[in-house]
């Protein structure tokens, strides 16, 4: 369970941004807040399993780019219609510059 | 009580729920099923392998918020002085307030001699009956060159139908729909092997349960084993208006969403409303969103909310691996600026004679343009003038303009 891997390094992801990240046969989305904290969840929105990296963040919210369904990434909370299931969220990381997810 | 089962009214619904309403509600729509996402019904229904309701609530959901959901039953009238609706099974029901949440019906092409292999979409009854007729080498006509009858014809042609489209305008998607995007979507459907005839009326049709003949104006023939038509969609009124109530290209409302009764709202397709954004420009949407933006700011005004439809109109079309957003209401705009994304993406602005962005309309594969068309619909509603120059610059990030 305690497998770390590293998605990217720090400086790949601008502040307030989102990357996708895929490992493994799985998909997921690396994160950084604007108060330049990482955080990784499932890739795809459980609406529709569509990329969240192609989403907008603000502030503490990724909104899916197909239906703007939206999430609070630090959490994964679903926050409101059309979705209504929550997003898995991961462990984060960074070390000497890389961004470390533990995916198990 | 919520009259209409769809997206809106299931939304609404549910929100009322939401929002600590502890009073009974009930939901009445015309349908066998569950409220469900009209969307795919276009799209994933069709070239789905499975076709399956996407339903936007469960019966165990509706019963754990005691949400009464009437179906397969259609409102007949509404007594507006004794607050009673009464149903097509003969039953009537007591209402405190009412939303009409109806939606629209595909508009009839009126013309003689359509039949049986003549067809409408609209729910997903209709979706299957048209997806057991797009097998490979059967032939399809599509008649109208809308979003409904180009998603269909992305589908057919994905299945292996022969597809040929037919519009009466000069072009397709001339609703709406910026004529340099329209081209990125004419040339796709060639590409995929899609007859389009544009700018060629209909002078006659003949439909003997087996096959369709449609002759254009031209005098040519297109002759298929299907022909659906989608040629735009009309609000559902009537009970509406048998009650009394203003009609204006929908259920006139105001930007609460309140009929001049003030115990009936409406909401969706259905609806004309004042839009914020544009100075009261009434308007009438037909898109997913909308349905649910207003479906919960409905229940909120139920409740005895005053708060004002501010949204940014906002829809979608997905065709091949092509997606078009469109943010705001095109025609608004007097000039435009082209911003090009990465892989063949782009972003038309659309501004106003006093440089006001008014509206954004992009295409692109995948999701490429979704990001800028979200930030865009924030600069619209924060009513922002951005300088063109930064709006045609990929390097200026479009963030960074909401900021300013």
């Amino acid at each position: 369970m305690s497998d770390w891997v590293e998605a990217c390094a720090a400086g790949d992801i601008d502040e307030e941004d989102v990357m996708r990240f895929d490992h493994a046969g799985r998909t997921f989305a690396i994160y950084r807040s604007p108060d330049d904290e990482y955080f990784a969840t499932d890739g795809l929105c459980t609406h529709e399993k569509v990329h969240l990296a192609d989403g907008l963040v603000m502030d503490d919210i990724i909104e899916c780019p197909k239906h703007n369904g939206r999430f609070n990434y630090k959490t994964g909370d679903a926050r409101g219609a059309p979705v209504c299931v929550s997003l898995r969220t991961y462990p984060v990381k960074v070390n000497a510059g890389k961004v470390l997810v533990q995916v198990g | 009580m919520v009259i209409g089962a769809g997206e809106c009214g299931g939304r609404a619904a549910l929100a009322l729920r939401d929002l600590g309403f502890e009073g009974p509600v009930t939901l009445v729509g015309d349908e066998p099923h569950l409220p469900y996402e009209r969307p795919p019904l276009s799209k994933e229904a069709m070239t789905g392998e499975a076709p399956a309701i996407k339903a936007i609530a469960t019966d165990a959901l509706f019963a754990e918020r005691a949400i009464r959901h009437i179906h397969s039953v259609r409102a007949v009238a509404i007594d507006r002085a004794a607050h009673v609706v009464q149903l097509s099974d003969g039953s009537s029901l007591p209402y405190e307030k009412l939303l009409l949440a109806t939606g629209s019906v595909p508009r009839k092409l009126p013309m003689p001699g359509l039949g049986g292999r003549c067809v409408y979409l609209r729910t997903f009854n209709d979706a299957l009956a048209i997806r057991a007729h797009l097998s490979a080498g059967n032939r399809v006509a599509i008649i109208g060159g809308g979003f409904i009858g180009l998603e269909l014809a992305a589908a057919a042609r994905k299945l292996g139908a022969a597809v040929t489209v037919i519009e009466a305008q000069p072009r397709i998607l001339m609703r709406g729909v910026p004529a340099e995007i329209a081209e990125i979507i004419h040339k796709a459907h060639e590409a995929e092997g899609v007859a389009i005839r544009t700018g060629q009326g209909i002078a006659a049709i003949d439909d003997d349960g087996k096959e369709v003949g449609i002759t254009l104006a031209d005098g040519q023939r297109v002759v298929a084993d299907l022909a659906v038509i989608g040629i735009g969609a009309v609000p559902v009124t009537a009970l509406a208006a048998e009650a009394g109530l203003a009609i204006d290209n929908g259920i006139a409302v105001d930007e609460q969403l309140r009929t001049a009764d003030p115990d009936i709202f409406a909401a969706g397709d259905c609806c004309s409303f004042p839009l914020a954004v544009y100075g009261g420009r009434r308007v009438r949407l037909e898109a997913w969103r909308n349905a649910q933006e207003q479906g919960a700011l409905a229940a909120k005004n139920i409740l005895g909310g005053e708060e004002v439809h501010a949204a940014v109109p906002w829809f979608w079309s997905d065709q091949y691996g092509l997606t078009l957003q469109i943010a705001g209401l095109s025609d608004e705009g007097r000039s435009i600026v082209r911003r090009d994304l990465d892989d063949g993406a782009f972003i038309l602005f659309h501004l106003a004679e006093d440089g006001r962005l008014v509206a954004a309309s992009g295409i692109g594969p995948g999701n490429a343009v979704a990001r800028d068309i979200r930030l865009a619909e924030m600069l619209i509603a924060k009513r922002a003038s951005p300088a063109p120059e930064a709006l045609g610059s990929q390097a200026v990030k479009l963030k960074s303009l909401l900021a300013a």
